[in-house]
């Protein structure tokens, strides 16, 4: 039996063809090579760009626009911190200064997650936690660090 | 202890999980699983009481009782005390329908959410699902459009379009393909009611949207929810794959030899792409720039083809006027805001969470009378209404009666209907900065007064704040809002001077060193 192990190339080309090559759906193909790979690399890129038939500058200025898109891997867990109105009413940026200091990842600011009844609210790896004072946010980070 | 099987209800909306409903849940299955009763849990939408979550209900031949907020912890004491009965407890709250938050609204765009698994179609057929559709299928475009218009029904996505006029546009044109789009990029700070619908009651969504298509002859359906909702997207997925099974999406809708088909997209995490134009070439695939109006998306919209741009929770309305009619709709409401609207508590406030209303309302029974003031004790000092874009509003103008009109003649705004309650800590020149650098970082950047009156009113603020030169600096600060309102291409920077102007009239002490 022969294993094909499959390179990242074919997997974008695989991931384009799962949209039909549709230029119209590269926000989706980059969401989909972003989760996959932690990043958006140069190549993967390219790569997108030659499946879609559509420039590099097209894509460039795609990826930069968008608040999601990372064109570095994240250093550490994705935590993200509401810093809007509502969760500003009740702490959000006492958590958020206290988060910088505790924490060695770098945090990312979010405008609203839809919690706003339960602020301070913050998202880790894509679950969402609501009332997270100091001492919540540290033992949701020692939750993530044991798991 | 009962004999008969129990049905327990635990949430699954994403601001229940946030305060541990899902481990809730868990605790309360490994508990049953050692008892004798029969115990089968329910994850259902949230009732909208989110200062309750996780509010935890238990069927009983006296109605559903509400618990809450449970903890994990809670658990086997609820189990002790005879909760599967019903009986007392401290975090009892008797029957959920009959607690005053909840009772004293009206809900019909919500009527189903937290009542019902939100994935079950016959839990939804049960409670009046699919029965507007079925009208709409049986009635004629024109029909449909003139029901929706004698509605009243206004856009609740923020500008309060009437809804009925813009279908109308559409139907008008010929055109090969047409499209219905769903705005649910939500991005206001405050609101979370299209969130909370989608993940509880998400085919009254997408019947709303079919029955869109059935009125001005679209096929193809889009729901834009930006990224920050999963578990909405999730949600939405798995209710459009339910649809298609039993065919009431595809090319033969519940047997009416009429197509229609809905896909999900994802935003990426950008404020500007809520607004219409924007949202459309993100739904290209483009950068979220604003393009310049005429020509209207319904005329003129996705892949240059007639397109309606409706808020998640227009859409949801149109099942229930199209099955009770528009007179009934129209019963609520006041002038020209009829029909309800579901407003949002957020911020300091102690009882924050969904309250659906008619039009017409106090902001003072909102905050006070359904919030119960903040959550911090202090006393409160200003509301922020409609969003990021949206006016302060001190507490001596709380006899505001909130519809479109009367908020407007105020200086205020309703948007989306969120409400964001600030105590007496909160300091309005910083909320004024904040303002302006949402803007600077949202900003789509294709227009000069919002893409650099927004670095500099915030430079300018950053002075005041400093305590230089406050006088000359408001007026510099004044001229700049004046510029922006005047000058920018869409609301993003025409209303970012909202929150900044309500704040120095209203505030003007915080400005002051
Ligand atoms: C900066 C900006 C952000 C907006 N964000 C949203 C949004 O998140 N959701 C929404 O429904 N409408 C939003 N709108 C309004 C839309 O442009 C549009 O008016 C609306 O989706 C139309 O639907 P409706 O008539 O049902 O309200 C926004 C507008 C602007 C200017
Ligand atoms: S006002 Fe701002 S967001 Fe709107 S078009 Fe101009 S730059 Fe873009
Ligand atoms: S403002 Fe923080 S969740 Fe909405």
């Amino acid at each position: 039996m022969v294993t094909v192990l499959q390179s990242s190339h074919s997997r974008i080309r695989q991931i384009c063809a799962g949209y039909d090559n549709r230029p119209d759906a590269l926000i989706e193909i980059l969401h989909d090579v972003q989760d996959e790979a932690g990043f958006l690399a140069k190549e993967a890129l390219v790569e997108i760009a030659d499946a879609l038939n559509i420039s590099r500058a097209d894509i460039h200025g795609v990826v930069t626009f968008y608040h999601d898109f990372r064109l570095v891997p994240l250093d550490g867990p994705d935590i993200r911190i509401c810093r809007a109105e509502a969760c500003q009413a009740v702490g959000a940026e006492c958590l958020a200064t206290h988060a910088a200091k505790t924490c060695d990842t770098k945090i990312t600011a979010a405008y609203c997650l839809g919690n706003c009844a339960l602020g301070p609210a913050v998202m880790m790896d894509g679950k969402l936690y609501g009332r997270v004072d100091a001492e919540r946010f540290n033992q949701l980070l020692k939750q993530r660090g044991e798991t | 202890m009962t004999t008969r099987p129990v049905k327990i209800y635990v949430p699954c909306d994403a601001a229940a999980g946030s305060v541990g409903a899902d481990e809730v849940a868990h605790e309360i299955e490994r508990i049953a699983g050692c008892g004798d009763t029969d115990v089968t849990i329910i994850r259902n939408g949230t009732r909208g009481m989110l200062w309750l979550e996780p509010l935890i209900e238990v069927e009983t031949p006296k109605g559903r009782m509400a618990y809450g907020p449970v903890t994990p912890d809670d658990v086997e004491d609820l189990f002790e005390a005879g909760f599967l009965d019903g009986r007392a407890h401290t975090l009892a709250h008797g029957p959920t329908e009959d607690i005053p938050y909840f009772a004293r609204q009206e809900r019909l765009t919500f009527a189903r959410c937290g009542l019902t698994d939100p994935l079950s179609l016959t839990d939804y057929e049960a409670h009046g699902g699919l029965a507007g559709l079925r009208k709409a299928l049986a009635s004629t475009p024109q029909a449909i459009v003139e029901t929706v218009t004698e509605s009243g029904l206004r856009g609740r996505g923020g500008a309060g379009f009437p809804t009925g006029i813009k279908w109308q546009t559409a139907l008008a044109q010929e055109a090969d393909q047409k499209y219905i789009c769903a705005n649910a990029d939500e991005g206001d700070s405050g609101t979370f009611a299209d969130r909370i619908l989608m993940e509880g009651d998400p085919f009254c969504l997408l019947e709303g949207m079919v029955i869109a298509g059935l009125a001005v002859g679209a096929t193809v359906g889009y729901i834009y929810i930006r990224s920050e909702y999963p578990l909405a997207i999730a949600t939405m997925r798995r209710a459009i794959d339910i649809w298609q099974e039993t065919g009431l999406l595809g090319p033969d809708i519940d047997g009416s030899g009429q197509a229609f088909d809905i896909h999900v997209r994802k935003g990426a995490g950008a404020y500007i792409c809520g607004e219409e134009t924007s949202m459309l070439e993100s739904l290209e695939g483009k950068r979220g720039q604003i393009k310049v109006k005429p020509p209207i998306p319904a005329i003129e919209g996705l892949f240059g083809q007639p397109t309606i741009i409706n808020n998640v929770l227009t859409l949801a309305s149109v099942p229930i006027i199209m099955s009770k009619g528009a007179g009934f709709y129209k019963n609520y409401g006041q002038g020209r805001s009829l029909g309800t609207q579901a407003f949002q508590l957020g911020g300091d406030i102690a009882c924050g969470g969904l309250v659906e209303k008619a039009f017409g309302v106090t902001m003072r029974e909102l905050v006070e009378g359904f919030g119960g003031g903040t959550h911090s004790g202090k006393a409160i000092r200003t509301v922020q209404a409609g969003g990021p874009l949206g006016a302060y509003v001190p507490a001596s103008e709380f006899d505001m009666e909130m519809d479109y009109e009367k908020m407007s003649e105020a200086d205020a705004m309703l948007g989306h209907g969120g409400l964001v309650i600030f105590s007496k800590d909160v300091n309005m020149a910083a909320q004024a900065r904040f303002a302006m650098k949402f803007c600077e970082i949202e900003s789509c950047g294709k227009c000069t007064p919002c893409r650099i009156g927004s670095q500099r009113g915030k430079e300018i603020l950053d002075k005041i704040i400093a305590g230089e030169n406050i006088d000359d600096n408001l007026i510099i600060l004044d001229d700049i809002c004046e510029l922006m309102e005047k000058g920018s291409l869409c609301a993003m920077g025409g209303l970012t001077p909202m929150p900044v102007r309500s704040a120095i009239r209203h505030f003007r002490e915080d400005f002051e060193g």
